[in-house]
């Protein structure tokens, strides 16, 4: 093949850095290096995927803890706080750790192959981000080693659990873990999405309009958008309760005139808007993987756009249908209601969509195929439940059961989840350069598709007769038994189906005897099939010149005026950028800085410290600073690539 | 065939899509999510300012503390430093970096004494006696007030003085002779940053000092 016989750019290769002060590490660092300095959005995409899959396999043991606990009635597995431990860090690890760097993973390593550019608009912006994630992961997790352990408030953090004077254990320093954690979490997200926002909008090949844009990359678009707007809501909020609970302000503090509901109003107008940003990638992915199976293009491409823009604009102005119980008042409530109905008509537009685009389709069922038609089904019985509690009296009845957790799951894992390994079993192919055994693949859907709707099914029912959310446990006489002990048989066959379709994700990087993907295994429609399998690292040997929508099946089926052409390579040949340690003391300084921030009231621990917690505190924050000052002065460095044109 | 020749590394912008730098585009992003922050903090504001764990037995007036002649000087100053900084854009954009140096300079010196007077303005309020406006309280009762004053006008105030750095490394680079002509679009994201944060402190004045004269 042709792109074999790529040159490098010789070793002597000089990249003009304006200051020697801090040389950047060039393109030869290899190993450990390599990945720590990295600025490459192919590799910083794995490393959100494996870290997210790890948190995956940490939060589903969490949940299989929480099933077991509720086998049956009275049950002991977990005391009561380790009940409330266990669920609160299960949703805070599944929404911030797992399917949001899921997202991202895919964000990073497919959107910038989408749209024909090299990398993203800020490399090592980008890197940056991914390492606050890692720091983000690092402190919630720590909490269990602490005082009080882990946080026990609930994914949501309700006020007043949130208050010192409340606390179970004295000096619980959980909450303030998750605080913590969540502001650092917070960080990378923002900083991911204005890096995709500018992108998207900036760094589109020729003739890539915004109307050609793969669907799931105006998906990534619209949910950069949505977290650069939904998470300064939280952030403020936590911000606020952080100086409740550390200088004694009042914001959620009722004893003193604060009002804990305005916290529940905080929370939900970042909340409502997270949900779609943990579901509208999973359908961006949907989007891209049933035109290719069905092999037909995607019916109405603008109105899926346009109905996902509509649903991102509109999930600002729903939040507070989660406090309809709260006595907001009639007006509001109405108003609510009405507008939580009328989200399910943009949504609803999208699945006709789908179902049009397979009708009269050859279609394939193979894996990706599956976890796609598995999505469909699933998330709408999720929608149907949502429309059932957007109505006041009938949410008055589901609220806080366990008709409002069957509701959730069958949109975040039957959706998002579902959407997500769909993805996996689509493109890492392209990743990793080799195809997976398809009869596996099959496998583990089959285990999670049934262990999940054993799982989740039963609970609608369960909470209609009156079984509680959020509770350690119930009594006998109830008849919950029988229906809990099959949600947690389900949970079981659900958790091995993941475990075995992750070990098949990660093992396809190291098992040499699978089958090498090619180009374009799925006979797929967007240009990142164009590329060799796995990417090299400057993407394109030549820009691409797009002249139609479905790029990739042109150039094979379509006639000779819509195939792409190239661009001429420049004096220059490909920039390419240098790695940077930057980043990484970034974060960590960061990392050190909260360490430090976290420990300031308590003296128990001082023996773990050679330091003062201040003194750590400060020391993070000047590295902190050095990293900035560092950044700013390495200069953008960067050496040349000449790579062999290819037939692409 | 490829070529191995190894380039020195010509820095030029790379051409965007839309025409509009990287970095500009970025900087509207940011500014966009600003808003939100500072939309959370301003309604946080507006529904607690006038709540009170003691209210009706004791209703505290909180013109008593606010000394609004000052704080009319310091918005002034403030506006005043973004006609600095709109001249140093112009300025660095005509090529002439001996004016942005001295534009430059006036900005910083005006952003400085807002934030002195900033400064003076939370520790004349903590201590003022008998109207002490604290984190928690107001003349010793509980109260949301300072706690929503503070941390809105402490965010508006921290971003400011992140401002005030920025344009002390802008500075700086003047003299080193890092800053050139080709730094056009960094000061002038520097000035989109600058005007904003003045902005919001044109919506923060009324909003949370020159209501309380009149509701
Ligand atoms: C047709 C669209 C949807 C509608 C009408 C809808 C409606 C609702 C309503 C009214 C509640 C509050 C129930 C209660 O607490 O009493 C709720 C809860 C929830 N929904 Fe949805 N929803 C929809 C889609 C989604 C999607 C796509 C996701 C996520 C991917 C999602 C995730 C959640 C979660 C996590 C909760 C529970 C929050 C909590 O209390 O912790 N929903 N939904
Ligand atoms: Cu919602």
């Amino acid at each position: 093949m042709a792109t074999e016989s790529i040159d490098y750019a010789s070793p002597e290769t000089k990249s003009k850095v304006e200051t020697k002060v801090f040389p950047r590490p060039g393109q030869h660092v290899t190993g450990i290096v390599d990945w720590l300095t990295t600025i490459d959005h192919k590799k910083i995409g794995l490393l959100y995927g494996l870290t997210a899959l790890f948190f995956l396999l940490l939060g589903g043991i969490e949940a299989l803890l929480i099933r077991s606990q509720l086998w049956s009635h009275n049950m002991e597995i977990l005391t009561n706080r380790q009940y409330n431990q266990m669920f609160t860090m299960h949703g805070t690890t599944m929404v911030f750790l797992v399917i949001m760097p899921l997202s991202a993973a895919f964000f990073n390593f497919i959107m910038p192959l989408q749209i024909g550019a090299r990398d993203v608009a800020f490399p090592r912006m980008n890197t940056l981000s991914l390492w606050c994630f890692f720091a983000g992961g690092i402190t919630l997790n720590l909490s269990w080693f602490f005082t009080g352990g882990a946080p026990a408030i609930g994914w949501f953090g309700y006020a007043p659990l949130t208050d010192t004077r409340f606390a179970e254990v004295m000096g619980d320093m959980g909450p303030d873990f998750w605080v913590f954690s969540l502001q650092i979490l917070g960080i990378a997200s923002l900083l991911a999405s204005f890096n995709f926002i500018t992108t998207i909008i900036n760094m589109r090949a020729p003739g890539m309009t915004m109307m050609r844009l793969p669907v799931f990359t105006w998906m990534t678009l619209i949910v950069s958008f949505l977290i650069i707007l939904a998470f300064p809501a939280i952030t403020i909020a936590l911000a606020e309760l952080m100086f409740d609970r550390t200088y004694g302000t009042n914001f959620f503090d009722f004893l003193e005139g604060g009002k804990p509901h305005l916290w529940q109003h905080l929370f939900w107008i970042f909340g409502h808007p997270e949900v779609y940003i943990l579901i509208l990638p999973a359908m961006g992915i949907v989007s891209e993987i049933i035109p290719v199976f069905s092999r037909k293009p995607l019916f109405g491409y603008g109105l899926i756009i346009f109905s996902g823009a509509i649903i991102g604009f509109m999930g600002f102005a729903v939040w507070s249908h989660h406090m309809f119980t709260t006595g907001m008042g009639v007006v509001a409530t109405s108003a609510f209601s009405i507008l939580t109905m009328l989200i399910a008509i943009p949504t609803g537009i999208k699945i006709f969509n789908w179902i049009g685009t397979m009708w009269g389709g050859r279609i394939r069922f193979d894996t990706p195929m599956l976890f796609a038609l598995g999505f469909i089904t699933m998330f709408m019985i999720g929608g149907f439940t949502g429309i059932m509690h957007s109505s006041v009296p009938i949410d008055a009845q589901h609220q806080d059961s366990y008709f409002v957790v069957a509701h959730f799951h069958y949109v975040l894992i039957g959706g998002a989840l579902f959407g997500l390994f769909a993805g996996f079993y689509f493109w890492l192919p392209k990743m990793s350069g080799r195809l997976m055994n398809e009869k596996l693949g099959k496998l583990v859907f089959t285990l999670m598709f049934i262990g999940f709707n054993v799982t989740f099914f039963p609970m609608h029912y369960l909470g209609m007769i009156g079984q509680p959310r959020r509770t350690h446990s119930y009594n006998e006489g109830h008849g919950f038994e029988a229906w809990n002990q099959i949600a947690t048989i389900g949970a079981f066959v659900l958790g091995i189906g993941i475990a075995i379709g992750i070990y098949q994700f990660v093992s396809s990087f190291f098992n040499k005897k699978l089958k090498p993907a090619g180009k374009n295994p799925w006979d797929a429609r967007t240009i990142e099939w164009t590329l060799s399998s796995p990417v090299k690292e400057y993407n394109f040997a030549r820009t691409p010149i797009i002249k139609s929508r479905d790029q990739a099946w042109e150039n094979n089926y379509g006639p000779k005026e819509k195939h792409a052409q190239q661009e001429a390579l420049g004096d220059h040949g490909v920039h390419m950028p240098d790695h940077s340690w930057c980043p990484l003391v970034t974060a960590l300084g960061l990392f050190v800085m909260v360490i430090g921030l976290l420990f300031r009231q308590t003296i128990e621990f001082a023996e773990l410290f050679i330091a003062t917690p201040y003194e750590i505190a400060i020391a993070g924050g000047s590295l902190f600073v050095l990293g900035i000052v560092m950044w700013a002065l390495e200069g953008p460095g960067g050496y040349h690539l000449f790579p062999k044109e290819t037939e692409e | 065939m490829s070529e191995a020749t190894a380039h020195s590394i010509e820095h030029h912008e790379p051409e965007t899509s839309t025409g509009i730098p990287n970095k500009k585009v970025l900087m509207w992003a940011f500014l966009g999510s600003d808003c939100m922050f500072f939309g959370t903090l301003i309604s946080t504001h507006l529904i607690y300012r006038k709540i009170s764990a003691t209210v009706g037995s004791n209703y505290l007036d909180i013109r008593d503390l606010f000394d609004i002649e000052l704080t009319s000087f310091s918005t002034f100053v403030l506006l005043a430093s973004s006609l600095f900084m709109a001249l140093a854009v112009s300025a660095i954009h005509k090529g002439n970096l001996t004016s942005t140096r001295w534009m430059l300079f006036g900005t910083i010196i005006f952003g400085g004494i807002f934030l002195a007077c900033q400064v003076y303005e939370f520790t004349h309020f903590v201590h003022a006696p008998g109207n002490e406006l604290t984190l928690s309280s107001y003349r010793g009762d509980p109260h949301v007030f300072g706690s929503t004053f503070y941390l809105l006008t402490g965010t508006h105030g921290t971003h400011v003085a992140i401002g005030v750095l920025w344009l002390v490394g802008w500075l700086i680079y003047s003299f080193t002779g890092r800053m050139s002509v080709s730094d056009a679009i960094d000061v002038e994201c520097c000035g989109l940053y600058w005007h904003f944060v003045d902005i919001v402190w044109i919506i923060i004045f009324p909003v949370v000092y020159l209501m309380e004269y009149a509701f």
